[in-house]
């Protein structure tokens, strides 16, 4: 029973996990499914300061109006931007999937490279929008 | 026909059972949100995109507005129980000590209730003027 005792733990064969397996489009969006979620989970928090400065006064308001004008604070906006609009595609696809549409290898795959495409092209779009009504009326 | 080693049936068993001790409602709510999200989300940018760089009495203006009030208010309240179930399935995945699991879920439950009563609190004072 020698080799049982404590600090003689044999290296013992275990199922193969994530590392085993050559990275595909599908797992990578899967796991970006989720960091997505929690990003906004916390993201959130922008919103609810928003709206309570909103609330709050001119002066509260005009804090949130600095960050979000400085370098840092777009970045974040603009990851929140994507991070909600992916989760949404992601949503979409994972609803078409539910409905055992689209699992076949090609399609899988094309829906996946769509919901990352279509993200980022969104995203663009929704802060191309955003600066173009900058000009807008006060 | 023999007799039973017990009187419940299988079904009972199956029954209740997973990490979170519940069943699939959390599952089918998680879509019934999800859905109900796509249309919230799209309106919720819409409207930050109309209000990025207007001023304060602008925004005042818009928020209070019952349209979007109601939006920004179905948004939170969607949004909040969405949330609540996906991180409690992270929780779920990843927390496996059971004092761990229960302060986590536990947090995440606080965290939410927090988060979008303030939300709430914050669009209806916007839409009453108080």
């Amino acid at each position: 029973m020698a080799e049982l005792e404590a600090g003689a733990a044999r290296a013992r064969p275990v199922s193969p996990h994530l590392q085993i397996y050559r990275p595909m489009l599908t797992m990578m969006m899967s796991i970006v499914h989720r960091i997505t979620g929690a990003a906004l989970y916390f993201g959130i928090l922008l919103l609810a300061w928003w709206l309570i400065a909103a609330a709050a006064g001119p002066n509260a308001y005009a804090n949130v109006e600095w960050f979000m004008g400085t370098l840092i604070g777009k970045l974040v906006l603009f990851g929140y931007t994507w991070a909600l609009l992916h989760h949404m595609l992601g949503g979409i696809r994972h609803l078409i999937w539910d409905t055992l549409h689209g699992l076949a290898p090609p399609e899988r795959e094309w829906l996946t490279l769509a919901t990352l495409i279509g993200s980022i092209t969104l995203t663009l779009v929704v802060w191309v929008i955003g600066y173009l009504s900058l000009g807008g009326p006060r | 026909m023999t007799t039973p080693q017990h009187l419940r049936t299988p079904m009972r068993r199956v029954r209740g059972l997973g990490a979170a001790h519940s069943g699939t409602a959390h599952f089918w709510h998680q879509r019934v949100t999800s859905i109900a999200g796509i249309p919230l989300t799209i309106a919720l940018l819409v409207i930050v995109v109309a209000l990025v760089g207007r001023s304060h009495a602008t925004v005042v203006q818009v928020l209070a507005s019952p349209l979007v009030a109601i939006i920004m208010l179905l948004f939170v309240i969607n949004s909040a129980y969405h949330m609540w179930i996906g991180m409690q399935e992270i929780i779920l995945d990843y927390v496996h000590d059971e004092k761990w699991k229960l302060l986590s879920l536990m947090a995440n439950t606080f965290y939410v209730i927090v988060t979008a009563l303030a939300c709430c609190y914050a669009i209806l004072k916007l839409s009453f003027g108080v």
